[in-house]
C-alpha cells in the first residue's frame, strides 16, 4: 500500500479497476484516460480505448494528451475512423464501458452538463453534451467521475444531459434507453454503486481520510450514508508509478 | 479549372451574413481558425454556427457578435474550461442574445448524415430520455414502424458553407486528410458549399496516387484556400501540435468583456490577414509546436 497520494490518484486507481480485460472502453480525457493507461498495463492488456473523434487505441499514447485529437493520440492508433464508426459501435452494443463526468447529479445518476437554472434563462451555461449523452444512453456500463460537493448533489438536476436511471426502477426500459446505465459513481470522497431494484446510488466505499460526517455534509441528504462502511482501496505502488509516469507533474491528478 | 481563392475572397464571396457555417468537424484538431478570424474581420453578422464541439473558435465568433444561433453538442475550451463569451451571450445576451439548438455528438453527426443522404431525418436510439429533446426542435421521438421501439428522429442539418482544413489539396478540390476525422466526411456531403483550407497545395497526381485517402469527391468542393498554419492553435497531424498555452491565455484574457475585446483586437482585428497573426506568434513559438520527428506510413501499392 502506498501512503502518499492525491485524491485524484485515488480516483484514477478506482476507475482503473472498473475496466476488465478485453473490454472496449469509451475513454474520455483527463482522469479516465489515466485510468485506461493503468488498466492496460496492469490487468486489462487486451482492452481497447475509443475516442469520439474516431480514434481507437490498443495501447496508451506515449504522452498524456490534452485532447483526444492531439497528434500523439493519433500516431500509432489501432484505427483512425470517422465519429460515425465509434458511435455505431456504441449504438449496436459493442462498447462495454464508458466514462463521463458531470457538473451535477442526483440520486439516480442523471447528469447535467448543459444549463444551471431554467434552460430558457440559465444562471450558468455549461458547454453541453459533447458525446456524454450518447455514452450514457448507449454504453453497456457507465462510470461517472466527478468532484463531490454539496452544490453538485441535487434533488433533481436542472437539465438531464446524460441519463442515469431517470426516475428510478424501470425508467430506462420504459423510455427505450438501451444502455445499461451507471454502474459506479466515483467522487472525490467515495465510490457509489446503484441498487439493482431501486436504482438509487448507494455507498460502496468511503475514501481513506474522509469522515462519514464530511461525506454526509457534501452529499446534502439526497443519499443515505451509513455510519460504517468499507474503505476504498488505496492505490498500489504499481498503480501510482504508472499514474506518475503519465502525469509526471501532477497536472491531471495533483489538485482534485 | 482552378478553385484556388484567398481566404479574404472566400469569406467575402461565399459567406454572406445570415448563412449557416459548419466548422470544427474534426473536433479538437483541424479547426479553421483562419476562416473564423476572417469572418470576424469582415464583420459578418447573424451567422448560424454548426459543429459537434467547438474548442474556442465559436466562443470567439460569439464574443465578436457574429452569431445569432449555435447548433452544436459542446461549446467551450476543452483544456481550460467554460467558454466565457458563450456564457455571456446565453446568460446575459451580451454582446447579443443567441439561440442554442442542443445536440449530442452522435445526433449532430446523424443530422449531417441525413443531409448527406438527402433524407429528412435519420433514426437513432441515442438521446432518448435526455432534455436535448426539449431544447432542440430537430430531435423528435418516433416509434419504429417495424418493432414499435421508441427512436429519436434527428432532422437533417444542411449547412450553407463548410470550412474543412486538410493537410494537402490540389487546385481542383481533391484532398488528402488524415488524423481524427470526426464528422468531416458527412459534413463535406451535407453542405451546400465546401471550402477546403489546405496546409499545402500539391499536384493533382499526388492526390490521385492515393485515392483511398481522398476526403470527398472533388466536384463537391467549391473553393480551395491555401493557408499554412491556418488551424493554429488546434493541431494538424504531420504539421504542428496543439498550442495548449494559447488556449489557456485566451481563457484568462476572455474572462471579462474588456479582456476579450483586447484579445480580439490584438489577435484578429489589428492583423491584416493570417500572415500578420503568424508574425505575431513568431517563429520560435511555431517551431516549438513541431517536434521534427517524422512518422511516415508504409507505402501503398496501387499497381496491377
Amino acid at each position: 500500500m502506498a501512503t502518499d497520494y492525491t485524491p485524484g490518484e485515488l480516483m484514477v486507481a478506482a476507475a482503473a479497476r472498473e475496466i476488465y480485460d478485453g473490454e472496449v472502453v469509451f475513454v474520455g480525457m483527463r482522469l479516465p484516460l489515466l485510468a485506461f493507461c493503468v488498466a492496460k498495463e496492469l490487468h486489462a492488456p487486451a482492452a481497447y480505448g475509443l475516442f469520439e473523434s474516431g480514434v481507437i487505441r490498443d495501447r496508451a499514447a506515449p504522452v498524456m494528451p490534452y485532447t483526444m485529437c492531439d497528434p500523439p493520440n493519433i500516431a500509432g492508433a489501432a484505427a483512425c475512423t470517422p465519429m460515425a464508426t465509434v458511435m455505431s459501435l456504441l449504438q449496436r452494443g459493442d462498447v462495454d464501458l464508458g466514462f463521463i463526468g458531470g457538473a451535477e447529479t442526483d440520486r439516480y445518476g442523471n447528469l447535467n452538463t448543459s444549463y444551471i437554472g431554467n434552460p430558457e434563462h440559465p444562471t450558468v451555461k455549461l458547454p453541453g453534451s459533447g458525446g456524454a449523452a450518447d455514452i450514457a444512453c448507449l454504453a453497456r456500463r457507465l462510470v461517472v467521475i466527478m468532484p463531490h460537493e454539496r452544490r453538485r448533489f441535487r434533488e433533481r438536476v436542472d437539465y438531464v444531459t446524460s441519463p442515469g436511471f431517470g426516475e428510478g426502477a424501470g425508467w430506462r426500459e420504459r423510455t427505450g434507453v438501451v444502455g445499461g446505465g451507471p454502474s459506479a459513481l466515483i467522487t472525490t470522497l467515495g465510490v457509489f454503486e446503484f441498487d439493482s431494484s431501486t436504482r438509487k446510488a448507494v455507498l460502496r466505499s468511503i475514501h481513506p481520510h474522509t469522515t462519514v460526517a464530511h461525506l454526509r455534509e457534501e452529499t446534502g441528504g439526497i443519499l443515505e450514508i451509513p455510519d460504517q462502511g468499507p474503505v476504498t482501496a488505496e492505490p498500489t505502488t504499481d498503480e501510482l508509478s504508472i499514474i506518475r509516469r503519465y502525469d509526471p507533474t501532477g497536472f491531471w491528478t495533483g489538485a482534485q | 479549372m482552378s478553385k484556388l481563392m484567398t481566404m479574404h475572397d472566400a469569406i467575402s464571396q461565399l459567406v454572406p451574413s445570415g448563412v449557416s457555417v459548419v466548422m470544427g468537424t474534426g473536433l479538437e484538431g483541424l479547426i479553421p481558425f483562419a476562416a473564423g478570424h476572417e469572418m470576424i474581420r469582415q464583420h459578418k453578422r447573424d451567422l448560424t454556427l454548426m459543429g459537434p464541439i467547438s474548442d474556442i473558435l465559436f466562443d470567439q465568433l460569439i464574443g465578436a457578435g457574429c452569431a445569432e444561433r449555435v447548433v452544436a453538442a459542446w461549446v467551450g475550451n476543452v483544456s481550460a474550461g467554460l467558454g466565457h463569451c458563450y456564457r455571456r451571450a446565453v446568460e446575459r445576451g451580451e454582446p447579443r442574445p443567441i439561440e442554442v439548438y442542443d445536440h449530442s455528438n452522435f445526433t449532430f453527426s446523424l443530422a449531417l448524415q441525413a443531409a448527406a443522404q438527402g433524407v429528412p431525418y435519420l433514426p437513432t436510439r441515442t438521446a432518448l430520455g435526455t432534455d436535448l429533446l426539449k431544447t432542440n426542435p430537430g430531435l423528435s421521438v418516433i416509434s419504429s414502424p417495424y418493432d414499435d421501439a421508441p427512436l429519436v428522429a434527428v432532422e437533417a442539418v444542411e449547412p450553407d458553407v463548410a470550412f474543412i482544413p486538410v493537410q494537402r489539396a490540389d487546385d481542383e478540390g481533391g484532398a488528402h486528410c488524415w488524423g481524427a476525422l470526426g464528422v468531416t466526411p458527412e459534413a463535406c456531403l451535407a453542405s451546400r458549399t465546401v471550402v477546403l483550407v489546405a496546409e499545402e497545395i500539391v499536384d493533382h497526381e499526388v492526390i490521385v496516387s492515393d485515392p483511398n485517402r481522398v476526403l470527398t469527391p472533388p466536384f463537391r468542393v467549391a473553393a480551395v484556400v491555401h493557408e499554412p498554419l491556418g488551424s493554429h492553435p488546434s493541431p494538424v497531424q504531420g504539421h504542428y501540435g496543439r498550442d495548449h498555452a494559447f488556449y489557456e491565455e485566451y481563457h484568462l484574457a476572455s474572462r471579462t468583456p474588456e479582456g476579450f475585446e483586447r484579445w480580439l483586437d490584438e489577435w484578429v482585428m489589428s492583423v491584416d490577414e493570417r500572415s500578420g497573426y503568424l508574425e505575431k506568434l513568431g517563429p520560435e513559438r511555431l517551431a516549438a509546436l513541431r517536434s521534427g520527428t517524422r512518422r511516415l506510413a508504409a507505402e501503398v501499392d496501387y499497381g496491377y
